[in-house]
């Protein structure tokens, strides 16, 4: 059952299909924290929620949305308030599977920019910079980039690796010392796109409906691999729709 | 120790600087004035707290109206604060993983015009880097082995070194420690001689008091000796680290005090837009209104109004007291803004 949707709503939906019952999900505020809560309630009931801030396992108050990951909205019934940089050490032992993150330029290899636009000592936009996407990035089982798909965020190279993907691809991840995790998914505003094993390129896994190759071409800045035969991604349910605006009634993030 | 030669590392000036100091048990109350005198200008001062939660809001303010300059601002996300001693004029380099307000109001315009023309230096690290660089001088030691931050441009603008390790071979980040100046924190409850209980987040506060050489921390609620005593298990800072304490309800109004107050967005919001209006001119008009124009905190909290500081106590209880028995509710919330605010006007009285 196909039902109209935003962009945002679209997002959230896929993404929060990539997550696993019985399983851990590092998620940022907005779009990602949504799809994870979304993921709670439909089909992962065992799945935990970690929030930076040092929030373990929140059950997010409908129409009471967190604005960032440290207020006191983002640790509604939690189970437990670590510190925020044991939270990150869940990370680094392995305990975190998933990791949830979106960013301002993403490129070919899965590298993320959340930190400067143009040269770093004199940038032309100085961005928010980091926060804990650079450890979620290093430090996660995997890691899921959930952005819109638009022509100057999909560059061929960042121009700050603030949080890496498959570095320069190959072996180059590894040979940095990040001997673990990597992005394994991109979901976006057009698509589903994954990573070839080797080159480490970015590679067409499923169209979202009524969306063509073409489009894929026109809104990214590199060359994304294309299979032959491109699936098509389920859409929306109306089910999984109304659950998502009940968890954002004012639809802050929802658009 | 190595002979005349060779340079003493900095983790051991950090550790004699400590070693030097009284620690002393003894009653540690003060006044704001005072509290904000123990940091100097070009110190490095890391800031407790997290964005718009738990920020000491109250010694910021007198830190920018006693004029400092030059400082080094540490924290990992930074919030208004930021913007505030950047238009001051009273920091030069911030250290920081992140900086703005939040999602819903978008880069921080202040921030941008200050680092992009180079007026302020901006340093950044991952969250678990900057934690772990207050772990490590909490520690005692000059670095920790991490597997953070490896194979990123962080990587290169921090200067970060990687070691090899012993037993494996492995290469893995060193994350230096970082040893400020002075720690400025705000907490849930006190007793006199500075034993410094959280409720809530615990962000990175333990840690920045051990790392510091000096601690400075004003607090919501003044308890007696016999509650700390009571319950020692919720004890995050012992009394021995700290140097001055400052007995200031709302001390971290409009930011966030958790189960106590919940940020005032209206206020981020209002913010926000003289900004977009007016740019800097418009801090410059915040900071007159807010910090230099009125003498005391509580005069300070008088222009929100007992009404506003009344909601955000509403909310913030409504949000950590579900599921609690409703005595549990009631022994740990604040049942109405308007004593709190007569505890300011103490505050004000004692600091005078």
């Amino acid at each position: 059952m196909t039902a109209p949707c935003t962009p945002s709503e679209l997002l959230a939906v896929v993404a929060a299909r990539e997550l696993k019952d019985d399983s851990t999900v590092f998620a940022g505020v907005g779009v990602p924290l949504l799809a994870a809560a979304l993921a709670q309630q439909r089909h992962a009931p065992r799945l935990t929620i970690v929030i930076e801030g040092g929030i373990i396992g929140p059950q997010i108050k409908p129409g009471r949305l967190p604005i960032s990951t440290n207020e006191m909205r983002a640790a509604h019934r939690a189970q437990m308030l670590p510190a925020i940089t044991d939270i990150f050490l869940f990370a680094q032992r392995g305990f975190l599977d998933v990791g949830f993150m979106g960013g301002a330029q993403v490129d070919a290899h899965g590298n993320v920019n959340t930190s400067v636009l143009g040269d770093y000592a004199r940038p032309r936009v100085r961005l928010p910079g980091s926060g804990g996407a650079n450890d979620i990035a290093s430090l996660c089982r995997e890691v899921i980039i959930v952005t819109p798909h638009e022509r100057r965020r999909f560059v061929e190279r960042v121009d700050f690796v603030t949080s890496p993907g498959w570095l320069t691809g190959g072996h180059s991840r590894r040979e940095a010392g990040l001997l673990f995790g990597g992005v394994r998914r991109v979901v976006t505003t057009l698509g589903l796109f994954g990573f070839d094993p080797e080159s480490h390129r970015m590679r067409l896994e499923a169209l979202h409906h009524a969306v063509s190759p073409e489009q894929v071409r026109d809104n990214t800045g590199f060359d994304v691999l294309m299979p032959a035969d491109v699936a098509t991604t389920e859409p929306p349910e109306r089910e999984e729709l109304e659950l998502l605006r009940q968890l954002d009634p004012d639809r802050r993030f929802l658009g | 120790m190595g002979g005349p030669d060779i340079a003493t590392p900095e983790f051991v000036t950090a550790r004699q600087r400590l070693e030097t100091k009284p620690k002393s048990a003894g009653d540690k109350l003060t006044s704001l004035d005072d509290a904000a005198a123990r940091v100097r200008d070009g110190d490095t001062v890391a800031v407790g707290g997290c964005l718009f939660s738990r920020t000491p809001l109250a010694v910021v303010r007198e830190l920018l109206r006693h004029r400092r300059r030059g400082l080094t601002l540490v924290r990992n996300l930074m919030c208004t604060e930021g913007e505030l001693m950047m238009v001051a004029g009273a920091v030069e380099r911030v250290m920081t993983s992140w900086m703005s307000i939040g999602l819903p109001w978008g880069v921080s315009r202040i921030m941008r015009e200050h680092v992009e023309g180079g007026r302020v230096a901006f340093e950044e690290w991952s969250h678990l880097a900057l934690g772990l660089r207050f772990r490590s001088a909490a520690m005692g030691v000059p670095f920790v082995p991490a597997l953070t931050m490896l194979g990123s441009d962080l990587a290169g603008t921090t200067g970060l070194k990687t070691v090899v390790d012993p037993y494996t071979g492995a290469t893995v980040a060193a994350i230096p420690a970082l040893f400020p100046d002075v720690a400025v924190l705000h907490v849930h409850r006190a007793d006199r001689f500075g034993n410094c209980q959280i409720d809530g987040y615990p962000h990175m506060d333990a840690d920045i008091a051990r790392a510091a050489a000096a601690v400075v921390v004003t607090t919501e609620e003044l308890v007696p000796e016999e509650e700390t005593r009571r319950h020692p298990d919720r004890t995050a800072i012992p009394g021995f680290l700290v140097d001055a304490l400052v007995h200031v309800p709302f001390g971290s109004f409009p930011h966030e005090c958790y189960g106590l107050y919940e940020a005032d967005f209206d206020h981020f919001d209002a913010y926000v837009r003289s900004i977009q209006h007016a740019g800097s001119r418009a801090v410059e008009e915040y900071l007159d209104r807010y910090v230099y124009s009125p003498p005391s905190f509580a005069d300070y909290l008088e222009l929100f109004g007992g009404a506003r500081l009344a909601q955000q106590c509403r909310l913030a209880r409504e949000l950590t007291s579900e599921g609690a028995s409703t005595s549990e509710g009631a022994s740990t919330a604040p049942s109405e803004a308007s004593p709190r605010i007569e505890g300011a006007g103490k505050a004000r009285a004692r600091n005078a």
